[in-house]
């Protein structure tokens, strides 16, 4: 099942393949509506990939993730509205608000566990939906409007949608070799210790709580990235991107393309929204056919799209 | 010889029960001293005060000079007391070498380093390889925690507890469920750490503590009945009574 010549080495390395190429495509006369829904996907699978680090390696059932996605586009929104439109100034502090409500979040809810957890992170996230709803001044319910992207300097134009696009799919890559470097590391070996059996993590001398409290705030942060990206890519922000019917979206992004594996969560972005896409074209009750699919994976591959593709789990 | 461990007046109650009942105990460095008494005496409840999981009602523990009755359970570990569990506790979707190695982990310093691949890590792998090798799972090392056999996951158990260089191990009944074959390993394994730890051992299997034990305990409802040299404990009509009269056959 290892090596480079598996049946899921071909697959991953096809995806990225078809990936880096697709503006290529676009190009040469492909649908240009391919572009914008890839950069979508490879936004939000973004999202998944630090939403994967905390759920897949950590254990930590985050259903607020969506928060991020809403403050990170916020931030970016907010200056954007309020004039400042450098991407120096945007970006940086879309992942310190991340950050810092991540900071808040984790402190409080990672001192429970099961469903308060769940439930904790989940009032959190509704709470900031109903605070962001409430800025009259930012639009409130309807949402705010970004008249220009992120400025940065000479060659990078985010309006160019090519350019955009391979920002966004950098990023991506960048992200998932961090995530990759950090699980592999003595970090990431406590933080799948704690996610594994946290008492016998505390028994042995490690104080899990701050291992996982930092590992939440990066997953937050990076997922900000993803927000600031989306803010970009829609020119609009709205308190709709941090409902937690999203933040339930990008569980099921990393549940169905494989906890815990590196390629899994973009998999599962891919696998979600092309599926959605086609089978929202095909019908409106789209949703009786995704459930049940959804379901199958979920009972008959625990490793996901990534494990029936025979990825072998060590840790 | 100076007391590593001492525990003063300690109790503990889970409502209308006496898990332990003013209990008084001291353990001089080096010494295997082995706590016995009937199912549901307090000996899990005294391992878990001692360790940091449970928090006595009242009473003092101190370790290696220092008062530890608040210290939660990371940092007495770090101060160099371990402990095994009654009931296995491990890793269990870890390879068997992650599970040593992460033991090693937790005693080299925080682990915030987010960069290095700590599976390439010599300063870790090697110490539990060695700890491995020990407990003569040198050859289950890349197997997931999952796969290997009861008596396995108790040789696991006390590598752990070695890997993490403690001054005082804390073993809670590590032959339950082993063979005879695999308890006589154990005891063999046992006798050889107490060369050069403080053993606190709580077992049933009197075999094993007669033949191990500097020092017995007896524990019947939280409280120490008797305490002393095993020849005395053996010949304790009190605890004859007690406790031992029905395993008399086992090592009369
Ligand atoms: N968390 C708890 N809540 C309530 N009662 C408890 C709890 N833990 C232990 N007890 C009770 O405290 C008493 C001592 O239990 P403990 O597990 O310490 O006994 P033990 O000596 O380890 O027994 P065994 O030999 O069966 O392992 C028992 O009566 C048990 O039922
Ligand atoms: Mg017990």
């Amino acid at each position: 099942m290892s090596g480079w010549l598996s049946v899921r080495a071909i697959a991953i390395v096809a995806l990225l393949l078809a990936l880096v190429l697709l503006p290529v495509h676009v190009e040469l006369g492909g649908s240009r509506f391919l572009l914008t829904l890839f950069t979508r996907i490879i936004i939000l699978a973004l999202a998944a990939v630090s939403l994967n680090l905390i759920l897949g390696y950590g254990g930590m059932m985050s259903f607020g993730h969506a928060a991020y996605l809403g403050i990170g586009g916020y931030a970016v929104g907010i200056l954007a509205h309020e004039g400042v439109f450098t991407g120096f100034i945007q970006w940086p502090v879309a992942l310190a608000a991340s950050a810092l409500f991540a900071l808040v979040i984790g402190a409080l809810s990672l001192r429970t566990r099961g469903v308060y957890f769940i439930m904790i992170t989940l009032a959190f996230a509704q709470m900031a939906y109903y605070v962001v709803a409430g800025l009259a001044r930012y639009g409130g319910d309807d949402g705010l409007t970004i008249y220009k992207r992120s400025q940065f300097i000479a060659p990078i134009d985010l309006s160019n949608k090519v350019q955009f696009y391979y920002i966004c799919l950098a990023l991506l890559f960048g992200s998932m070799y961090l995530v990759r470097r950090i699980v592999n590391s003595r970090f990431g070996l406590a933080i799948q210790g704690a996610r594994s059996n946290d008492t016998r993590m505390r028994a042995i001398g490690f104080p899990t709580y701050r291992y996982k409290l930092v590992c939440f705030v990066i997953a937050g942060t990076l997922c900000g990235l993803s927000g600031a990206l989306i803010a970009n890519h829609t020119d609009f922000v709205s308190p709709a991107m941090m409902y937690w019917t999203r933040s339930g979206d990008l569980i099921i992004m990393v549940v169905l393309g494989g906890m815990g594996s590196t390629f899994g969560p973009l998999v599962g972005a891919v696998a979600l929204l092309v599926l959605e896409e086609v089978l929202s074209s095909i019908t409106e009750y789209w949703q009786i056919i995704l459930g049940p699919l959804l379901l199958l994976v979920v009972l008959f591959a625990r490793g996901g799209i990534d494990g029936l593709l025979g990825k072998v789990r060590h840790g | 010889m100076a007391d590593l461990l001492r525990v003063e007046n300690l109790a503990k109650r889970f409502g209308g029960i006496v898990a332990t009942d003013d209990l008084v105990l001291n353990i001089p460095e080096g010494e295997l001293h082995a706590v016995i008494g009937p199912n549901g005496a307090g000996k899990t409840t005294l391992i878990a005060q001692l360790s940091g999981q449970l928090t006595p009602d009242s009473g003092r523990i101190h370790f290696a000079g220092s008062d530890i009755t608040a210290e939660p359970m990371y940092a007495r570990s770090a101060l160099g007391l371990a402990r095994s569990f009654q009931i296995t506790s491990l890793f269990l979707d870890l390879s068997v070498l992650d599970n040593v190695a992460l033991a090693v982990q937790a005693r080299a310093g925080h682990s915030f380093h987010f960069w290095h691949n700590a599976r390439r890590e010599p300063e870790l792998r090697d110490p539990a390889r060695t700890a491995l090798a020990r407990v003569g799972l040198s050859a289950r090392a890349d197997l997931p925690a999952s796969a290997l056999s009861h008596g396995e996951h108790r040789q696991l158990e006390l590598a752990m507890a070695l890997a993490s260089r403690p001054r005082m191990l804390l073993l809670d009944e590590p032959m339950a469920g082993l063979g005879p074959e695999e308890s006589a390993r154990m005891v063999t394994m046992l006798r050889e750490l107490k060369k050069e730890l403080t053993i606190l051992l709580v077992e049933h299997d009197m075999e094993a503590v007669f033949a191990l034990a500097d020092r017995i305990t007896v524990l019947v409802y939280g409280r120490v009945i008797a305490s002393g040299k095993p020849e005395d404990i053996r010949n304790n009509a009190q605890v004859r009574d007690a406790y031992l009269g029905e395993q008399e056959a086992v090592h009369a």
